[in-house]
Formats: C-alpha cells, sequence, structure tokens
C-alpha cells in the first residue's frame, strides 16, 4: 500500500497527471478558435461575394468524406512544411535549391522552426500550437457546417422585420441573426464538443505526449527509457482513461443541457414560449 | 518497373500475396495508388463486417433499452453510454490490451482449450471493437426511431390481432429502419471512416499488412511530402463513401416503396464525425 503510493507520486506519475491538463487545455483553447473558424467559414458562405462564397463552402464541404486522421496527419506536416517554407521564402531570398530535393525538406537554417538551437521546452509547446491549429481548422469546418445551418434556421420574418426598421446588412447580421441563432446551433454545437472530446487522445499521433502517451509508457513493463518493477499494467492505465473520458462526457451533458435552457430564453421557439408561459 | 507489375505485384500486399518487400525509394504515383488501395480492402472488411453483425445487436440493445424491465433495460443504457460516450481510440488500446493479457497458451473450458491469440490480432480483435461500438452507435438511433413509431401503426396492427413478435416482426420492426434509416447511412459513412484507426491504436499491423491510412503515413513518412498520398487517400475514401451512399439509397427506396411519392424522404447527409 506504502508501495503504491509512492508508485503513484513519482516524477513520471506527476507528469502523468499534468498531461490531463494539456487534454483540458487542449479543449479550452481548441472550442473558441473552431468557433471563430466556423464562424468566418460560415460568414465566408453566405457572403455575397461569389470567390469568398466558394471558399466558405469549400472549406466546409472538404473536411467530409474523408477520415478525419487523416487530416490531422495531413495538416501537421503540411502546416510545419507551409510555415518553414513560407519563413524560407522571407528570410533566405538568396536560396537557389529547390525546396524538395529527393526524399528530404531542405529550408535554409535560420528558416527552421523551432530554431534547432531552441530549447526542448520550445519544442514541445510549438507541436501543441501545430496540434491546436490543425484540430481548430477540421472542427472549425464541422462548426462552420453547423453555424451556416442555423443562420438559415433563424426565422425569415425577424430579418424581414428588422429590414423593415430601416437596418442595413450588417446590421441585421449582427444585431438579429447572430443573437438568435445560438439555440437553432446549440444541438449541432453540443453534438460537436462531444466529439471534440473523444477526439482529444489522436493527439497521441500528432506526437504530443499527452495521456495516451503516458498511459502507454508507465503501464509497460519495461519502455524506452525505463523498467518499471511491475508486471504489464497498461490495461488499468487505459481503464482510468475510460473513466476520465465518461466523466467528461456525463459533466458536458449535465453543462450542455444547463446552457440550452438558458438560450431559450426569450427565443421565438417551442422552449422559448414554455419559459414565458411558466413565468407570466 | 511498369505499372501493370506494380498491381500485379501490390495490389493484394495488404492480405500479404505478393511481393513481400515494399518499395523504399523513388516511390511512382502508380505504387502510392496501388497499395493505399490495397489497404482500402482492410477498410471494406472491417467496416462491411461490424456493420453487418452490429446491426443484429443493435436491433437487440434498442428493443431492450426500450423494455419496460429494468433489468433489461438498464445494462442496454449502460452499454450505450459506454461506448458512445468513450472515444474509440481509447477502447481499441483497452481492448488490445486485455486481449494481450489472456494466457497464451488458451482457456481451459470443460475441457476444450480455447485458443486465445488470435483475438490480439488486428482482424479479430479490431472487430470485435467495431463490432461492439457500432452497435451501441446504431442501437441509440434504432432505439430514437423505435420511439417515434406513429402510434396509429401500432393500433393498426393491434386491429389485425398481431400480437407479441409477428407484430414487432412485421410492422414496428419495420417502420423503425424506415425511420432510423438516413441517420444509419451516416452512421455506416463513419463507421467506414473509423476503421483507419485501427492500425494506429495498438494494434499491429503484421507484416506491413495495414490499411489504407497505414500506407498513405508510410509513404508521406519516407518522402516527407504530404501532399500525394494522403490525397489519394481522400480520393478513394471520398469512392467509398457514394458507393455506400448509393447502397444505402437503394436500401432506403425499398423500404419507403409502400408510401405515396411525397411522403417519401430522400435520405439527406449530415455532417460526419469521429467518435
Amino acid at each position: 500500500m506504502r508501495w503504491l503510493a509512492c508508485y503513484l507520486t513519482t516524477g513520471k506519475h506527476m507528469a502523468f497527471y499534468a498531461s490531463f491538463g494539456t487534454v483540458l487545455l487542449l479543449l479550452a483553447i481548441t472550442a473558441p478558435v473552431a468557433l471563430l473558424f466556423g464562424f468566418g467559414g460560415a460568414m465566408a458562405a453566405r457572403s455575397p461575394v461569389a470567390p469568398l462564397r466558394w471558399f466558405g463552402k469549400g472549406y466546409t464541404a472538404i473536411v467530409r468524406g474523408v477520415p478525419d486522421i487523416a487530416f490531422f496527419l495531413f495538416f501537421v506536416i503540411a502546416l510545419d512544411q507551409g510555415f518553414e517554407w513560407l519563413r524560407h521564402q522571407a528570410l533566405c531570398p538568396d536560396w537557389d535549391q529547390p525546396v524538395r530535393q529527393g526524399n528530404d525538406f531542405v529550408v535554409c537554417d535560420i528558416a527552421k522552426l523551432p530554431l534547432s538551437s531552441a530549447p526542448q521546452w520550445v519544442h514541445e509547446t510549438y507541436g501543441f500550437f501545430l496540434a491546436v491549429l490543425t484540430f481548430a481548422i477540421v472542427f472549425g469546418a464541422f462548426a462552420a457546417n453547423v453555424l451556416f445551418g442555423a443562420m438559415r434556421a433563424v426565422p425569415r420574418p425577424q430579418l424581414e422585420t428588422a429590414e423593415a426598421y430601416g437596418m442595413s446588412r450588417r446590421q441585421t447580421f449582427w444585431r438579429i441573426l447572430v443573437p438568435q441563432m445560438w439555440i437553432y446551433a446549440l444541438p449541432g454545437l453540443s453534438n460537436l464538443w462531444m466529439i471534440l472530446i473523444k477526439a482529444t487522445p489522436l493527439l497521441f499521433l500528432l506526437g504530443v505526449e499527452d495521456i495516451v502517451y503516458w498511459a502507454r509508457e508507465l503501464g509497460g513493463m519495461k519502455t524506452q527509457v525505463y523498467e518499471y518493477p511491475h508486471p504489464d499494467w497498461r490495461l488499468y492505465y487505459f481503464l482510468a482513461l475510460l473513466v476520465f473520458y465518461l466523466g467528461l462526457t456525463k459533466v458536458s451533458e449535465a453543462v450542455l443541457s444547463r446552457l440550452t435552457v438558458r438560450l431559450s430564453h426569450g427565443q421565438a421557439t417551442m422552449a422559448g414560449e414554455a419559459q414565458r408561459r411558466a413565468g407570466a | 518497373m511498369s505499372c501493370i507489375e506494380t498491381i500485379q505485384n501490390y495490389a493484394l500486399r495488404s492480405l500479404g500475396i505478393g511481393e513481400r518487400l515494399l518499395p523504399r525509394s523513388d516511390f511512382t504515383l502508380c505504387e502510392q495508388f496501388t497499395l493505399i488501395g490495397s489497404g482500402l480492402i482492410w477498410n471494406v472488411y472491417f467496416g462491411a463486417l461490424a456493420l453487418a453483425t452490429g446491426f443484429f445487436l443493435a436491433t437487440g440493445v434498442a428493443v431492450a433499452k426500450n423494455a419496460r424491465q429494468a433489468w433489461l433495460r438498464k445494462p442496454a443504457e449502460w452499454f450505450i453510454f459506454l461506448f458512445r460516450g468513450s472515444p474509440l481510440f481509447i477502447q481499441f488500446f483497452l481492448a488490445y490490451e486485455a486481449f494481450v493479457l489472456l494466457p497464451r497458451t488458451g482457456i481451459e473450458i470443460f475441457g476444450i482449450t480455447a485458443q486465445t491469440s488470435w483475438l490480439t490480432r488486428a482482424w479479430a480483435g479490431a472487430l470485435i471493437v467495431l463490432f461492439l461500438n457500432t452497435a451501441a452507435y446504431s442501437g441509440e438511433i434504432f432505439y430514437g426511431a423505435l420511439r417515434a413509431v406513429p402510434k396509429g401503426d401500432l393500433e393498426a396492427a393491434d386491429a389485425y390481432g398481431l400480437t407479441g413478435f409477428a407484430r414487432f416482426r412485421r410492422v414496428v420492426w419495420p417502420t423503425m429502419l424506415r425511420l432510423a434509416w438516413p441517420a444509419y447511412t451516416n452512421e455506416a459513412i463513419f463507421l467506414f471512416q473509423s476503421t483507419t484507426l485501427v492500425f494506429f491504436s495498438g494494434f499491429p499491423a503484421w507484416q506491413q499488412r495495414g490499411d489504407a491510412l497505414y500506407y498513405a503515413s508510410y509513404f508521406a513518412d519516407k518522402t516527407f511530402n504530404p501532399f500525394i498520398p494522403y490525397p489519394i487517400l481522400a480520393g478513394y475514401f471520398i469512392l467509398l463513401t457514394l458507393v455506400i451512399i448509393s447502397l444505402f439509397g437503394m436500401m432506403n427506396r425499398r423500404l419507403n416503396r409502400h408510401l405515396p411519392q411525397e411522403r417519401r424522404q430522400p435520405i439527406r447527409f449530415r455532417l460526419q464525425v469521429i467518435r
């Protein structure tokens, strides 16, 4: 028992517990950024300017039909190479060799991201940043899809009334459409949140030292670096992760159902009407 | 090496037939197309079998969740919550570790030795996980549809004197399927997409016999150029999705064939999602 207490508080285990924080941090950063991307995508898809509309529609369509994990694997390398290439263009204009040489991707030294002289934590942060950006791009496309649908679900008469009052297109959008669309978007967005939670273990595939990584490392008898004095315990570590995710799902469900009640307040929907009657 | 030869050598590579060594350098487009397409066999295998077997368990789970008796309802609710509430990725890891812990020599049951080593192989172990997972997701869809079966249909069944299993088989079940079908089609699409997780989640690709994403990431790792293999993979999956949509659309027409024309609902496709 004492051995177990000691074992569960080793430095490596502290890193394991901290990695739960990594997952929550990812959720906390990705959700708003993806929502922002989604909002931008939905706005672009509604735009009267044709190229912008095509971009918006293309963005929402591109992520459907293809496994998301392929996108995750693709974007991490593609974004990394994209950034390095841009810096390469900006920082070393007189470099004359091609960037792709056979199986290698070569940029000049000062264009490397992060710089090869940078400390370890910069590398880790950069990896995490790439992961967040990838998640935000993929989930932004989903969110754009949901928000686009929600914008179209707002009853037409509401907008016509706004126009009758002489509001401009922009005013109608920000003062009438946006405040009302959230209740229509909420079922889709809460679904998306659940999916985002369940997508977080994929961080492991993107090379971030997350909970799956530590569960594998700590559970095994012999790992890359250490040898542990216990048999194969990965099963128990993964059980713990399972419980963690189930708990996260349960909590989210409770929070989202409260949010639904909150957002229904004063809306021209059945739930909003029921609240009004109950109050009156 | 011409493209025909490449196809001959690698078209069935994912099953272990043909050339043993994967190409190591100077990858041609033809090689990438062939090998990634070869890996797609596994995606179709996992998806089709899990869907076909999961369908029956899903029906059972939906009926159980709809039951009035708590001893039948509770396990179904827990089953659905367990598999829908946790990431498929973790489920794969967990199942693999559990199967590994089984004794290597087999388990003695009533004097018969049951072999267990095949469970740690992807073709069986991952299939079991996918089967349970899709059963939970489609079980929830079927449950929703079961609750939405029109009252009039049940009253009509009563009027014809149908009871018990006959009523379920001839009235409730077909209507449930009809109502659930659009959502079930979406479930089928993303089941096929989640089959790509198999070889990234503990189950080893034995002798480099992997699925489409396994080969795509192999090429991306070797060439350090993601812009060729992943679009190829994407193209294959879009084709696969179109095939699924047309097959399920045919079934949808059959399920709706008794309805007047204007009440038939074409399948509308919503966004696909990971689990």
